[in-house]
Protein backbone atom coordinates (compact mmCIF):
# COMPACT_ATOMS: atom_id res chain seq x y z
CA UNK A 1 0.00 0.00 0.00
CA UNK A 2 1.52 3.18 -1.50
CA UNK A 3 2.13 5.46 2.03
CA UNK A 4 -0.16 7.52 3.07
CA UNK A 5 0.69 12.03 3.29
CA UNK A 6 -1.07 10.90 7.12
CA UNK A 7 1.34 8.29 7.99
CA UNK A 8 4.15 10.09 6.15
CA UNK A 9 3.68 13.20 8.51
CA UNK A 10 3.35 11.33 11.38
CA UNK A 11 6.87 10.26 11.07
CA UNK A 12 8.56 13.48 10.43
CA UNK A 13 6.93 14.77 13.17
CA UNK A 14 8.03 11.68 15.17
CA UNK A 15 11.85 12.37 13.71
CA UNK A 16 11.95 16.00 14.65
CA UNK A 17 10.53 15.45 18.12
CA UNK A 18 12.98 12.87 18.90
CA UNK A 19 16.04 14.59 17.42
CA UNK A 20 14.99 18.02 18.59
CA UNK A 21 16.09 19.98 15.38
CA UNK A 22 12.57 21.14 14.74
CA UNK A 23 13.01 25.33 15.02
CA UNK A 24 9.55 25.86 15.27
CA UNK A 25 10.06 24.15 18.76
CA UNK A 26 13.04 26.24 19.52
CA UNK A 27 11.27 29.59 18.51
CA UNK A 28 8.41 28.86 20.42
CA UNK A 29 10.25 28.03 23.72
CA UNK A 30 9.13 24.33 23.83
CA UNK A 31 5.56 25.05 23.89
CA UNK A 32 3.23 23.17 21.49
CA UNK A 33 3.94 23.53 17.93
CA UNK A 34 5.77 19.72 17.63
CA UNK A 35 2.97 18.26 19.98
CA UNK A 36 0.09 19.71 18.26
CA UNK A 37 1.38 18.88 15.11
CA UNK A 38 2.49 15.10 16.01
CA UNK A 39 -0.69 14.86 18.12
CA UNK A 40 -2.30 16.17 14.74
CA UNK A 41 -0.78 13.39 12.39
CA UNK A 42 -1.35 10.57 14.98
CA UNK A 43 -5.41 11.34 15.04
CA UNK A 44 -5.45 11.83 11.37
CA UNK A 45 -3.28 8.57 10.57
CA UNK A 46 -5.73 6.98 13.14
CA UNK A 47 -8.72 7.90 12.00
CA UNK A 48 -7.67 6.70 8.48
CA UNK A 49 -6.24 2.98 9.74
CA UNK A 50 -8.68 -0.21 8.96
CA UNK A 51 -9.14 -0.51 12.72
CA UNK A 52 -12.23 -3.03 11.87
CA UNK A 53 -13.13 -3.21 16.01
CA UNK A 54 -14.29 0.60 15.93
CA UNK A 55 -17.50 -0.89 14.75
CA UNK A 56 -19.79 -0.88 17.63
CA UNK A 57 -23.03 -2.88 17.10
CA UNK A 58 -24.77 -1.26 19.83
CA UNK A 59 -23.81 2.74 18.62
CA UNK A 60 -26.04 1.31 15.33
CA UNK A 61 -28.66 -0.16 16.92
CA UNK A 62 -28.87 2.69 19.27
CA UNK A 63 -28.64 5.23 16.44
CA UNK A 64 -30.84 3.35 13.71
CA UNK A 65 -33.94 5.26 14.79
CA UNK A 66 -32.52 8.72 13.37
CA UNK A 67 -31.24 7.22 10.20
CA UNK A 68 -34.71 5.67 10.25
CA UNK A 69 -36.21 9.13 10.66
CA UNK A 70 -34.27 10.35 8.05
CA UNK A 71 -34.92 7.76 5.43
CA UNK A 72 -38.62 7.32 6.10
CA UNK A 73 -39.64 10.83 6.58
CA UNK A 74 -37.47 12.98 4.75
CA UNK A 75 -36.09 10.99 1.81
CA UNK A 76 -39.16 8.23 1.63
CA UNK A 77 -36.55 5.70 1.10
CA UNK A 78 -37.14 2.57 -0.73
CA UNK A 79 -34.83 -0.50 -0.58
CA UNK A 80 -35.82 -3.54 -2.88
CA UNK A 81 -34.03 -7.12 -3.61
CA UNK A 82 -32.62 -7.14 -0.08
CA UNK A 83 -32.93 -10.95 -0.25
CA UNK A 84 -30.72 -10.85 -3.15
CA UNK A 85 -27.59 -10.66 -1.05
CA UNK A 86 -26.44 -13.62 0.33
CA UNK A 87 -27.37 -14.33 4.01
CA UNK A 88 -23.50 -15.30 4.68
CA UNK A 89 -19.95 -14.64 4.12
CA UNK A 90 -18.15 -12.19 2.87
CA UNK A 91 -19.68 -9.75 -0.40
CA UNK A 92 -19.04 -6.94 -1.54
CA UNK A 93 -21.53 -4.58 -2.47
CA UNK A 94 -20.60 -2.07 -5.41
CA UNK A 95 -22.79 1.05 -5.65
CA UNK A 96 -23.30 3.71 -7.72
CA UNK A 97 -23.06 7.28 -5.55
CA UNK A 98 -24.85 10.79 -5.70
CA UNK A 99 -25.66 13.71 -3.42
CA UNK A 100 -22.20 15.56 -3.36
CA UNK A 101 -20.53 15.50 0.36
CA UNK A 102 -23.99 14.57 1.83
CA UNK A 103 -24.50 10.97 0.52
CA UNK A 104 -28.21 9.79 1.17
CA UNK A 105 -28.14 6.70 -0.39
CA UNK A 106 -25.15 5.67 1.84
CA UNK A 107 -27.77 6.54 4.82
CA UNK A 108 -30.74 5.01 3.46
CA UNK A 109 -28.60 1.69 2.04
CA UNK A 110 -26.83 1.26 5.45
CA UNK A 111 -30.27 1.33 7.47
CA UNK A 112 -31.79 -1.04 5.89
CA UNK A 113 -28.94 -3.72 5.48
CA UNK A 114 -28.28 -3.26 9.19
CA UNK A 115 -32.30 -3.35 10.02
CA UNK A 116 -32.28 -6.27 7.73
CA UNK A 117 -29.36 -8.29 8.53
CA UNK A 118 -29.07 -7.18 12.05
CA UNK A 119 -26.49 -5.17 13.80
CA UNK A 120 -24.74 -8.19 14.41
CA UNK A 121 -23.62 -8.76 10.89
CA UNK A 122 -20.65 -7.24 10.27
CA UNK A 123 -20.88 -4.11 7.64
CA UNK A 124 -18.29 -1.66 6.29
CA UNK A 125 -18.25 1.08 4.40
CA UNK A 126 -15.59 2.09 2.13
CA UNK A 127 -15.23 6.51 2.16
CA UNK A 128 -13.22 9.01 1.08
CA UNK A 129 -10.11 9.75 3.59
CA UNK A 130 -11.53 13.57 3.19
CA UNK A 131 -14.92 12.07 5.16
CA UNK A 132 -13.08 10.14 7.98
CA UNK A 133 -10.84 13.06 8.93
CA UNK A 134 -13.84 15.15 9.15
CA UNK A 135 -15.66 15.47 12.42
CA UNK A 136 -18.13 13.28 12.03
CA UNK A 137 -14.99 10.78 11.19
CA UNK A 138 -15.16 9.07 14.68
CA UNK A 139 -18.90 8.95 14.59
CA UNK A 140 -18.64 6.63 11.10
CA UNK A 141 -16.33 4.61 12.06
CA UNK A 142 -18.33 3.32 15.14
CA UNK A 143 -20.73 2.71 12.32
CA UNK A 144 -18.09 0.59 10.53
CA UNK A 145 -17.29 3.09 7.96
CA UNK A 146 -13.02 2.53 7.45
CA UNK A 147 -10.98 4.57 4.91
CA UNK A 148 -11.12 3.01 1.46
CA UNK A 149 -8.08 1.54 0.11
CA UNK A 150 -7.66 -2.43 -1.29
CA UNK A 151 -6.31 -3.31 1.77
CA UNK A 152 -8.83 -2.04 4.59
CA UNK A 153 -11.40 -3.58 2.17
CA UNK A 154 -9.82 -6.79 2.17
CA UNK A 155 -8.76 -6.84 5.64
CA UNK A 156 -12.62 -6.85 6.27
CA UNK A 157 -13.43 -9.39 3.59
CA UNK A 158 -10.71 -11.70 5.51
CA UNK A 159 -12.86 -11.78 8.33
CA UNK A 160 -16.45 -12.86 6.73
CA UNK A 161 -18.08 -9.59 6.68
CA UNK A 162 -20.25 -7.23 3.71
CA UNK A 163 -17.98 -4.28 2.29
CA UNK A 164 -19.96 -1.21 0.73
CA UNK A 165 -18.11 0.15 -2.06
CA UNK A 166 -18.86 3.22 -4.02
CA UNK A 167 -15.93 3.29 -7.06
CA UNK A 168 -16.94 6.13 -8.31
CA UNK A 169 -16.45 8.35 -4.97
CA UNK A 170 -15.74 11.45 -4.66
CA UNK A 171 -15.78 12.16 -8.34
CA UNK A 172 -19.37 10.53 -9.11
CA UNK A 173 -21.08 12.39 -6.38
CA UNK A 174 -20.47 15.35 -7.62
CA UNK A 175 -21.45 14.65 -11.47
CA UNK A 176 -23.79 17.37 -13.01
CA UNK A 177 -27.38 17.25 -12.50
CA UNK A 178 -28.25 16.48 -16.09
CA UNK A 179 -26.00 13.54 -15.82
CA UNK A 180 -27.82 12.17 -12.64
CA UNK A 181 -28.94 9.04 -14.36
CA UNK A 182 -25.56 7.72 -15.32
CA UNK A 183 -22.90 5.47 -13.74
CA UNK A 184 -19.69 7.25 -13.50
CA UNK A 185 -17.01 5.33 -11.92
CA UNK A 186 -14.42 7.20 -13.85
CA UNK A 187 -12.65 4.02 -15.01
CA UNK A 188 -11.61 2.72 -11.54
CA UNK A 189 -11.85 -0.83 -10.87
CA UNK A 190 -10.45 -1.66 -7.94
CA UNK A 191 -13.28 -3.35 -6.71
CA UNK A 192 -12.76 -5.73 -9.55
CA UNK A 193 -9.76 -6.92 -8.59
CA UNK A 194 -10.70 -6.71 -5.08
CA UNK A 195 -13.30 -9.21 -5.98
CA UNK A 196 -10.98 -11.52 -7.86
CA UNK A 197 -8.06 -11.58 -5.22
CA UNK A 198 -10.88 -12.46 -2.45
CA UNK A 199 -12.66 -14.98 -4.74
CA UNK A 200 -16.11 -12.81 -2.88
CA UNK A 201 -18.90 -11.98 -5.36
CA UNK A 202 -20.00 -8.27 -6.34
CA UNK A 203 -23.65 -8.23 -5.76
CA UNK A 204 -24.25 -4.43 -7.63
CA UNK A 205 -26.41 -1.41 -5.94
CA UNK A 206 -28.07 0.68 -7.90
CA UNK A 207 -30.07 4.20 -6.32
CA UNK A 208 -31.85 6.92 -7.68
CA UNK A 209 -32.14 10.25 -6.47
CA UNK A 210 -29.44 11.46 -4.72
CA UNK A 211 -28.24 13.69 -7.37
CA UNK A 212 -32.01 15.64 -6.68
CA UNK A 213 -30.80 17.02 -3.34
CA UNK A 214 -29.28 20.49 -4.51
CA UNK A 215 -28.56 21.32 -8.24
CA UNK A 216 -24.92 20.43 -9.26
CA UNK A 217 -23.15 22.39 -11.47
CA UNK A 218 -19.88 20.83 -12.37
CA UNK A 219 -16.62 18.73 -11.09
CA UNK A 220 -14.70 22.21 -11.33
CA UNK A 221 -11.69 20.87 -12.32
CA UNK A 222 -10.72 23.61 -14.20
CA UNK A 223 -11.62 25.81 -10.93
CA UNK A 224 -8.77 23.83 -9.03
CA UNK A 225 -6.15 24.41 -11.88
CA UNK A 226 -7.05 27.73 -11.75
CA UNK A 227 -7.12 28.31 -8.33
CA UNK A 228 -3.83 26.28 -8.40
CA UNK A 229 -5.19 23.62 -5.89
CA UNK A 230 -3.81 21.06 -8.10
CA UNK A 231 -0.68 21.63 -6.95
CA UNK A 232 -0.85 22.81 -3.42
CA UNK A 233 -3.43 21.20 -2.05
CA UNK A 234 -3.79 18.01 -4.86
CA UNK A 235 -7.45 18.76 -5.19
CA UNK A 236 -7.85 17.88 -8.64
CA UNK A 237 -11.75 19.14 -8.65
CA UNK A 238 -13.83 21.74 -7.04
CA UNK A 239 -17.31 21.37 -7.23
CA UNK A 240 -19.60 23.85 -7.38
CA UNK A 241 -23.54 23.48 -6.59
CA UNK A 242 -26.40 25.56 -5.79
CA UNK A 243 -28.11 24.14 -1.90
CA UNK A 244 -29.36 25.33 0.87
CA UNK A 245 -28.39 27.44 3.20
CA UNK A 246 -25.56 28.34 1.24
CA UNK A 247 -27.25 29.16 -1.96
CA UNK A 248 -23.77 29.13 -4.31
CA UNK A 249 -21.77 26.29 -2.38
CA UNK A 250 -17.97 25.50 -3.32
CA UNK A 251 -16.68 22.49 -2.56
CA UNK A 252 -19.48 21.40 -0.56
CA UNK A 253 -16.89 20.95 2.70
CA UNK A 254 -19.49 21.62 5.20
CA UNK A 255 -22.46 19.72 3.24
CA UNK A 256 -25.32 21.33 2.86
CA UNK A 257 -29.46 20.83 3.72
CA UNK A 258 -30.33 18.12 1.37
CA UNK A 259 -33.79 18.72 -1.12
CA UNK A 260 -36.18 15.96 0.38
CA UNK A 261 -35.79 13.90 -2.86
CA UNK A 262 -36.76 10.38 -2.81
CA UNK A 263 -34.16 7.51 -2.96
CA UNK A 264 -34.88 4.34 -4.83
CA UNK A 265 -32.14 1.59 -4.19
CA UNK A 266 -32.30 -1.40 -6.27
CA UNK A 267 -30.24 -4.37 -4.97
CA UNK A 268 -28.61 -6.51 -8.01
CA UNK A 269 -28.21 -10.34 -8.22
CA UNK A 270 -24.82 -11.63 -7.27
CA UNK A 271 -21.58 -12.13 -9.87
CA UNK A 272 -19.29 -14.49 -9.02
CA UNK A 273 -16.67 -13.57 -10.98
CA UNK A 274 -14.52 -16.71 -11.62
CA UNK A 275 -17.71 -18.32 -12.26
CA UNK A 276 -18.45 -16.17 -14.69
CA UNK A 277 -15.24 -14.91 -16.73
CA UNK A 278 -13.10 -17.99 -15.33
CA UNK A 279 -9.81 -18.00 -13.89
CA UNK A 280 -8.34 -15.08 -17.13
CA UNK A 281 -10.75 -12.95 -16.47
CA UNK A 282 -10.22 -9.76 -18.37
CA UNK A 283 -10.38 -6.36 -16.04
CA UNK A 284 -11.96 -4.00 -18.36
CA UNK A 285 -14.30 -6.24 -19.62
CA UNK A 286 -15.50 -6.86 -16.54
CA UNK A 287 -15.97 -3.35 -15.77
CA UNK A 288 -17.59 -2.97 -18.45
CA UNK A 289 -20.64 -5.39 -18.58
CA UNK A 290 -20.80 -4.47 -14.44
CA UNK A 291 -20.69 -0.77 -14.80
CA UNK A 292 -23.32 -1.19 -18.15
CA UNK A 293 -25.63 -4.13 -16.44
CA UNK A 294 -25.72 -0.87 -13.53
CA UNK A 295 -26.36 1.31 -15.89
CA UNK A 296 -29.31 -0.67 -17.54
CA UNK A 297 -30.98 -0.85 -13.96
CA UNK A 298 -30.53 2.99 -13.44
CA UNK A 299 -32.15 3.45 -16.60
CA UNK A 300 -35.07 1.43 -15.54
CA UNK A 301 -35.58 3.34 -11.84
CA UNK A 302 -35.10 6.38 -13.93
CA UNK A 303 -38.10 5.50 -16.07
CA UNK A 304 -40.42 4.80 -13.25
CA UNK A 305 -39.54 8.29 -11.75
CA UNK A 306 -42.17 10.71 -12.59
CA UNK A 307 -41.00 13.74 -10.98
CA UNK A 308 -37.54 15.03 -9.70
CA UNK A 309 -37.35 15.32 -5.80
CA UNK A 310 -41.28 13.92 -5.51
CA UNK A 311 -40.19 10.49 -7.52
CA UNK B 1 -44.89 1.41 22.38
CA UNK B 2 -47.87 -0.86 22.30
CA UNK B 3 -50.76 -1.38 19.51
CA UNK B 4 -53.96 -3.06 20.31
CA UNK B 5 -56.49 -4.43 18.03
CA UNK B 6 -59.34 -6.56 18.25
CA UNK B 7 -62.16 -8.03 16.23
CA UNK B 8 -64.53 -10.40 16.03
CA UNK B 9 -65.18 -13.41 13.81
CA UNK B 10 -67.59 -14.97 13.32
CA UNK B 11 -66.01 -18.74 13.49
CA UNK B 12 -65.41 -21.03 16.35
CA UNK B 13 -62.06 -20.58 18.58
CA UNK B 14 -60.43 -23.80 17.48
CA UNK B 15 -60.64 -22.58 13.81
CA UNK B 16 -59.21 -19.16 14.56
CA UNK B 17 -56.53 -20.72 17.16
CA UNK B 18 -55.69 -23.10 14.04
CA UNK B 19 -55.47 -20.19 11.49
CA UNK B 20 -53.16 -17.72 13.58
CA UNK B 21 -51.00 -20.67 14.82
CA UNK B 22 -49.80 -21.86 11.44
CA UNK B 23 -47.20 -20.33 10.29
CA UNK B 24 -47.41 -20.61 6.68
CA UNK B 25 -50.36 -18.04 7.17
CA UNK B 26 -48.32 -15.47 7.85
CA UNK B 27 -46.76 -13.85 4.27
CA UNK B 28 -50.92 -13.99 3.83
CA UNK B 29 -52.59 -12.39 5.89
CA UNK B 30 -49.91 -10.59 7.84
CA UNK B 31 -49.59 -6.69 5.98
CA UNK B 32 -46.41 -5.56 5.03
CA UNK B 33 -44.53 -8.53 6.09
CA UNK B 34 -41.33 -9.32 3.83
CA UNK B 35 -39.94 -12.01 5.13
CA UNK B 36 -41.04 -15.10 7.04
CA UNK B 37 -39.44 -18.05 7.75
CA UNK B 38 -39.75 -21.04 10.25
CA UNK B 39 -35.93 -21.37 11.85
CA UNK B 40 -35.19 -24.94 13.53
CA UNK B 41 -36.79 -28.18 13.62
CA UNK B 42 -40.31 -26.74 15.57
CA UNK B 43 -42.58 -25.80 13.60
CA UNK B 44 -44.94 -24.45 15.88
CA UNK B 45 -45.59 -24.74 19.60
CA UNK B 46 -43.82 -23.24 22.88
CA UNK B 47 -39.94 -22.79 21.50
CA UNK B 48 -40.68 -22.49 18.26
CA UNK B 49 -38.71 -19.80 16.49
CA UNK B 50 -39.25 -17.52 13.06
CA UNK B 51 -37.72 -15.32 11.59
CA UNK B 52 -39.74 -12.03 10.30
CA UNK B 53 -39.11 -8.78 8.43
CA UNK B 54 -41.84 -6.50 8.14
CA UNK B 55 -41.77 -2.92 5.94
CA UNK B 56 -41.91 0.08 8.41
CA UNK B 57 -41.16 3.01 6.47
CA UNK B 58 -37.94 2.63 4.73
CA UNK B 59 -37.00 -0.23 6.28
CA UNK B 60 -37.61 -3.75 6.82
CA UNK B 61 -37.64 -4.70 10.69
CA UNK B 62 -37.74 -7.73 12.91
CA UNK B 63 -35.21 -10.32 13.74
CA UNK B 64 -35.65 -13.97 15.16
CA UNK B 65 -38.80 -14.32 17.43
CA UNK B 66 -39.60 -17.00 19.95
CA UNK B 67 -43.27 -18.19 20.77
CA UNK B 68 -42.53 -18.12 24.93
CA UNK B 69 -46.75 -19.04 25.68
CA UNK B 70 -48.77 -21.45 24.59
CA UNK B 71 -51.99 -22.08 25.98
CA UNK B 72 -54.19 -23.64 23.24
CA UNK B 73 -56.53 -22.18 21.76
CA UNK B 74 -56.15 -19.68 24.59
CA UNK B 75 -53.02 -17.28 24.68
CA UNK B 76 -49.96 -17.39 22.41
CA UNK B 77 -46.93 -15.02 22.80
CA UNK B 78 -43.73 -14.07 21.70
CA UNK B 79 -40.69 -12.52 21.98
CA UNK B 80 -38.00 -11.27 20.02
CA UNK B 81 -34.44 -12.89 20.26
CA UNK B 82 -32.08 -10.86 17.92
CA UNK B 83 -33.36 -7.44 16.10
CA UNK B 84 -35.78 -4.47 17.37
CA UNK B 85 -37.07 -5.50 20.53
CA UNK B 86 -40.75 -6.80 20.42
CA UNK B 87 -43.56 -8.79 22.38
CA UNK B 88 -46.93 -9.99 20.64
CA UNK B 89 -49.83 -11.94 21.62
CA UNK B 90 -52.95 -13.81 20.41
CA UNK B 91 -55.62 -13.68 22.88
CA UNK B 92 -58.58 -15.65 21.63
CA UNK B 93 -61.55 -15.57 23.53
CA UNK B 94 -64.68 -17.36 23.04
CA UNK B 95 -68.43 -15.38 22.89
CA UNK B 96 -71.85 -16.14 24.35
CA UNK B 97 -72.94 -16.15 20.40
CA UNK B 98 -70.61 -18.76 19.22
CA UNK B 99 -68.23 -16.10 17.53
CA UNK B 100 -64.65 -15.17 18.73
CA UNK B 101 -63.19 -12.57 20.46
CA UNK B 102 -59.48 -12.06 19.19
CA UNK B 103 -57.27 -9.52 20.76
CA UNK B 104 -53.68 -8.81 18.60
CA UNK B 105 -50.98 -6.87 21.16
CA UNK B 106 -47.91 -6.17 19.49
CA UNK B 107 -45.45 -3.84 21.53
CA UNK B 108 -41.78 -2.70 20.35
CA UNK B 109 -39.68 -0.46 21.66
CA UNK B 110 -35.47 1.24 20.99
CA UNK B 111 -36.20 2.39 24.62
CA UNK B 112 -32.83 4.29 26.34
CA UNK B 113 -32.25 5.71 22.36
CA UNK B 114 -33.45 9.39 23.28
CA UNK B 115 -35.41 11.30 22.08
CA UNK B 116 -34.97 10.04 18.60
CA UNK B 117 -36.01 6.38 19.60
CA UNK B 118 -39.34 7.94 21.21
CA UNK B 119 -39.70 9.79 17.86
CA UNK B 120 -39.33 6.93 15.68
CA UNK B 121 -41.34 4.83 18.11
CA UNK B 122 -44.60 6.96 17.35
CA UNK B 123 -44.47 7.52 13.42
CA UNK B 124 -43.79 3.87 13.05
CA UNK B 125 -47.28 3.28 15.48
CA UNK B 126 -49.17 5.17 12.70
CA UNK B 127 -47.62 2.55 9.83
CA UNK B 128 -48.05 -0.43 11.92
CA UNK B 129 -51.52 0.30 13.35
CA UNK B 130 -52.67 0.36 9.83
CA UNK B 131 -50.96 -2.70 8.86
CA UNK B 132 -52.29 -4.86 11.89
CA UNK B 133 -55.61 -3.77 11.27
CA UNK B 134 -55.85 -4.99 7.65
CA UNK B 135 -54.02 -8.36 8.68
CA UNK B 136 -56.90 -9.01 11.51
CA UNK B 137 -59.27 -8.11 8.68
CA UNK B 138 -57.41 -10.51 6.44
CA UNK B 139 -57.54 -13.30 9.12
CA UNK B 140 -61.36 -12.71 9.87
CA UNK B 141 -62.33 -12.67 5.62
CA UNK B 142 -60.46 -16.24 5.83
CA UNK B 143 -61.51 -17.89 9.02
CA UNK B 144 -65.12 -17.21 8.22
CA UNK B 145 -64.88 -18.49 4.67
CA UNK B 146 -63.24 -21.68 6.47
CA UNK B 147 -66.17 -22.33 8.80
CA UNK B 148 -68.55 -21.60 5.99
CA UNK B 149 -66.94 -24.38 4.30
CA UNK B 150 -66.70 -26.59 6.89
CA UNK B 151 -70.79 -26.10 7.78
CA UNK B 152 -71.72 -26.77 4.88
Amino acid sequence: MAETGASAAARAAEEQSRNGSDPGRRRAGGFGRPSLLRRLATEIEKRLAADLDARDPDFIRENLPLAWLASSLWFRGQVRGMDRIPESGPVLLVGNHSGGNVTPDTTVFTLAFNAYFGVERPFYQLAHNLVLTSPIGPFLRRFGTVAASHENARKALDRGATVLVYPGGDWEVNRPTWESNRIDFAGRKGFIRLALDTGVPIVPVVSIGGQETAIFLTHGERLAKFLRLDKLLRLKTLPVNLSLPWIVNVGDFLGHLPLPAKITVQVMEPIDLRERYGDDADVERIYDEITAAMQEQLNELAEERRLPILG
Amino acid sequence: MRIEEKITIDAPRHLVWNYVTEPANYPVFMEGLTRWRVEGDRHSGLGARYRMLIRVGAAEMGGLIEIVEWQPEGDMAWSSVTGVDQRGRWRLREQTDGCTRVTFRFAYGVHGFGLTGLIAEHVAARSLRRQFKQSMRNIKAAVEEQAKVAAS
